[in-house]
């Protein structure tokens, strides 16, 4: 045999060997039972060979490279361990930035996991399954990794200890979840739109830079560490997510529709997700980066809209919401900020008065915004602290039936009205936080009507402990919430004066000093 | 930032987050895999049911016929999560392209004799079918199992099945012989020889039972087929044309070794669990064996001739030995 091609074999042909030449059309069992999924949302794919591969990795070259990532990380966390690297972080403030991370994020990148391994067994086209399945590896090793940078925080900081259990029980985890689920219980090609292309393309960067270089920042060497060994990871996650949209668009002139309100859609509930991660950047870390408002011009405005026009051949138009993101970026993060501040008992990471300087720092990045309305009011709520009367809401908050945020947001083009919208539907009244999210609603209301919101759940009894009698008149759906969430009061309330704080001091003086 | 710490010895508040303290029954320090595992999975509190299945939630035990009162209890003995399995590959992977490059240097294949090479070819390019489906079908154990311990465990046998695929296509390319590849694909697709097998694959692709895809493919296919193939007949190919496909295929032998242990420990502790469960694992072993191995009878007969019978008989016996020891009598 004189087949002497091999030698010459180019990256794509070889490839292409290595994946898409293994898979046949299955003649046993009928195509459309072995891949039920991908008829019913109404996406048409006419060829899955148009697909493009988005990166090309044989497993022995991603294991290959990730070995050697891995083994550097691990090396680093167990060296910032040893050495005690967490007496040198900024601040102690800092930890909790860890705490609410550790809540929201690392359970996140296990339904990553598990939805693009979902995918990575629905899609028909082997080309797109094997980058699915190779995402959903990756976001083992994202959960995992993070779980491990923050386990050695978790030996001496309250907070951290129950963030399995609290998972799916905690109030503010409750819009991550949703956004999770309801990607998840789409189809598949909604999910890739809402987590592929909306959540690691369009949104990735916001939620990049205020942990990673939060982290570098403020000396936490093991969650920068694992944040840049996970970006190459994240660099084939974005490629993938975009040509997905851009395959779907190319493969039939009715998916436009489909795909532009799942767009939609999903940048709206993404950037829900992100008010506390911009909270995050604005209030928690004790050495800034930037502010909110200037990633979001540079990561969605400047950046969004560069993606979109190049988008725009396809017919795809910029995401309805584009505008209001934009008039609530100059909000968003002191509305959540001062929401988390009002619910002393009710979070496992604490809360503090922004310092005098910190303060002038938003005055001078919210020029339109910060003196005007949230100035005054972190002013009143310091000046109650101090004369003894802390601001304590006890209420059961109102969430909105889309996005389970708590309603909190301003009416737009009006800072000083709170926005409410509400929905009758089969004789029941639904409420949201936004005209986006009562829009969703309507579009889907069986699915929404599923909404677990924390705080009904909790007024129906459903909260309390085995053996309390929920039906007793004098039963308090709030007085057993805590048990609910294996909460610990020492992780709640102030900063000023919490256990954390005490600690962190003194194993720094005991660190630093003679 | 920089900043000078003495070494100091401070107490930590805790050991190990609370769901491991909980489980190991004492506040004391976690193992990485334990970390990286246990409870992680959501169970309660969902927001919707799936648009796909509504008869469901998001993770549902009831996908399986085999119950469970923890799902963790179907640990990995090999520990891993991603850090370790994915260095273990990286050697492995090293190992073999050693083989693949030495195999290339020294012009082996070119010089391995004509028909011991259409032989093995024959034999075992069609291979990467197979682990093309077991990847599809671990995959949806990924997908779909219950329980972080046995979903990660499956994510990284559907990359590994992947990565054997591809090393079994790299034959073709070290013996440069592309065509070889073609003419394996027709085989698999209309080849007399490998339908019953393909049939059978093509059959679990469409089994909604998870647990019934690990038995089928990660105890039975593999336990019968790695032993006969990558195993037996690699014997006979060293014995009568040299040890080239001996280099060329240790990355399948070294994998299959590890990973028995792995899902005959899920199989042990899951039959340990209830007689129920013991009983529909040996069903399924007794079903899905009686196909395999006739799947696997004319592909034996190719390989071994008139041996067939008692290399497929060798494996069988192994086979079963194995369930055996995992408490499963057949």
């Amino acid at each position: 045999m004189d087949m002497k091609t091999s030698k010459k074999l180019g990256l794509k042909e070889r490839y292409t060997m290595m994946t898409r030449d293994l898979a046949w059309d299955t003649t046993y069992q009928p195509m459309d039972k072995v891949f039920p999924q991908v008829g019913y949302e109404g996406i048409k794919i006419h060829d899955w060979d148009k697909w493009e591969d988005p990166f090309r990795l044989t497993m022995d070259a991603y294991w290959k490279y990730q070995a050697e990532k891995e083994r550097k990380l691990y090396a680093i966390l167990d060296a910032f361990n040893q050495n005690n690297g967490h007496l040198s972080v900024t601040d102690g403030r800092y930890i909790n930035v860890l705490k609410l991370f550790l809540g929201s994020t690392p359970p996140l990148e296990l339904m990553a996991a598990r939805g693009f391994s979902m995918v990575g067994r629905q899609m028909v086209g082997a080309g797109p399954r094997v980058a699915c399945q190779m995402q959903a590896v990756d976001e083992y090793r994202h959960f995992q990794t993070q779980i491990h940078s923050i386990s050695n925080y978790n030996k001496f900081y309250n907070g951290m200890d129950e963030f399995a259990h609290q998972q799916s029980r905690m109030w503010y985890l409750s819009d991550g979840k949703s956004f999770f689920d309801d990607a998840i219980t789409a189809g598949p090609f909604e999910f890739m739109v809402a987590i592929g292309f909306a959540f690691e393309y369009v949104l990735t960067n916001i939620l990049f830079v205020p942990f990673i270089s939060g982290a570098a920042y403020n000396g936490d060497m093991a969650a920068m560490t694992v944040g840049f060994s996970a970006q190459s990871d994240e660099a084939r996650h974005m490629t993938l997510g975009l040509e997905c949209i851009k395959f779907m668009l190319e493969q039939d002139p009715d998916n436009l529709a489909i795909v532009q309100r799942w767009i939609d859609k999903w940048t709206w509930r993404g950037t829900r997700k992100l008010a506390s991660v911009g909270m995050m950047m604005d209030y928690m870390l004790p050495k800034r980066i930037m502010s909110f408002k200037e990633a979001w011009e540079i990561y969605f405005e400047q950046n969004g809209a560069a993606l979109f026009t190049d988008l725009a051949r396809y017919g795809v138009t910029i995401p309805k919401c584009f505008a209001q993101t934009v008039e609530e970026k100059e909000h968003v993060t002191h509305q959540s900020w001062l929401g988390f501040y009002m619910k002393p008992e009710s979070t496992p990471f604490h809360t503090w008065i922004p310092g005098p300087d910190e303060l002038d720092w938003l005055s001078e990045k919210y020029p339109n915004t910060f003196d005007k309305y949230y100035r005054p009011m972190y002013e009143y709520l310091d000046a109650q602290e101090k004369a003894g009367n802390r601001f304590n809401n006890k209420t059961q908050p109102m969430n909105c039936q889309v996005c389970v945020n708590t309603i909190k947001y301003n009416e737009p083009g009006d800072p000083m009205e709170m926005c409410f919208r509400e929905t009758v539907y089969q004789g029941e009244k639904f409420h949201f936080c936004s005209g986006h999210c009562q829009e969703i609603f309507e579009d889907e209301p069986e699915k929404y009507i599923q909404t677990y919101i924390s705080s009904h759940q909790a007024l129906q009894g459903n909260c309390a402990p085995e053996g309390v009698d929920t039906h007793a008149p004098d039963f308090n759906p709030g007085s057993h919430i805590a048990d609910y969430w294996r909460l610990d009061p020492r992780a709640t309330g102030d900063f000023n004066g919490s256990e954390d704080q005490k600690n962190f001091a003194a194993w720094r003086d005991l660190a630093t000093k003679n | 930032m920089s900043m000078d710490l003495r070494t100091i010895s401070i107490t930590p508040l805790r050991q190990t987050f609370g769901h491991l303290a909980r489980r190991m029954g004492a506040d004391k320090p976690a193992t990485r895999y334990m970390e990286a595992t246990m409870d992680l999975q959501p169970v309660e509190n969902y927001h919707y049911r799936p648009t796909w299945e509504p008869q469901y939630e998001i993770f549902d035990a009831r996908r399986t016929r085999i119950v469970m009162h923890d799902w963790y209890a179907l640990k990995d003995p090999r520990q891993y999560y991603y850090g370790p399995w994915t260095l273990a590959r990286g050697r492995m992977g090293e190992t073999a392209g050693g083989d693949f490059d030495l195999v290339d240097e020294l012009g082996l294949a070119a010089a391995y004799p004509a028909e011991g090479r259409d032989l093995a070819l024959r034999v075992l390019l069609p291979l990467r079918h197979v682990a093309w489906a077991s990847n599809i079908n671990n995959a949806y154990v990924s997908a779909y199992g219950y329980g972080i311990a046995i979903t990660q465990a499956a994510c990284y046998a559907s990359m590994d099945q992947l990565g054997v695929a591809q090393y079994v296509t790299r034959l073709a390319i070290a013996f440069d012989d592309l065509e070889s590849l073609a003419s394996a694909k027709s085989a698999w697709l209309e080849g007399r020889e490998w339908q019953e097998l393909r049939h059978f694959v093509e059959d679990l692709m469409v089994e909604h039972d998870w647990f019934a895809l690990l038995v089928a493919q990660d105890f039975v296919i593999d336990g019968l087929l790695y032993p006969l193939l990558y195993e037996r007949f690699n014997d006979k190919l060293n014995a009568a044309y040299g040890p080239v496909f001996s280099m060329l295929t240790r990355f399948q032998r070294e994998w299959a070794g590890e990973t028995a242990k792995w899902i005959d420990s899920v199989l042990k502790v899951a039959a340990g669990e209830s007689p129920e469960n013991k009983a529909q694992l040996a069903v399924w072993i007794n079903d899905f064996r009686e196909r395999t191995v006739k799947a696997l009878t004319p592909i034996a007969t190719i390989a071994f001739g008139d041996k067939a019978t008692a290399m497929l008989d060798e494996v069988i016996l192994q086979l079963n030995t194995r369930a055996a020891k995992a408490g499963i009598p057949l």
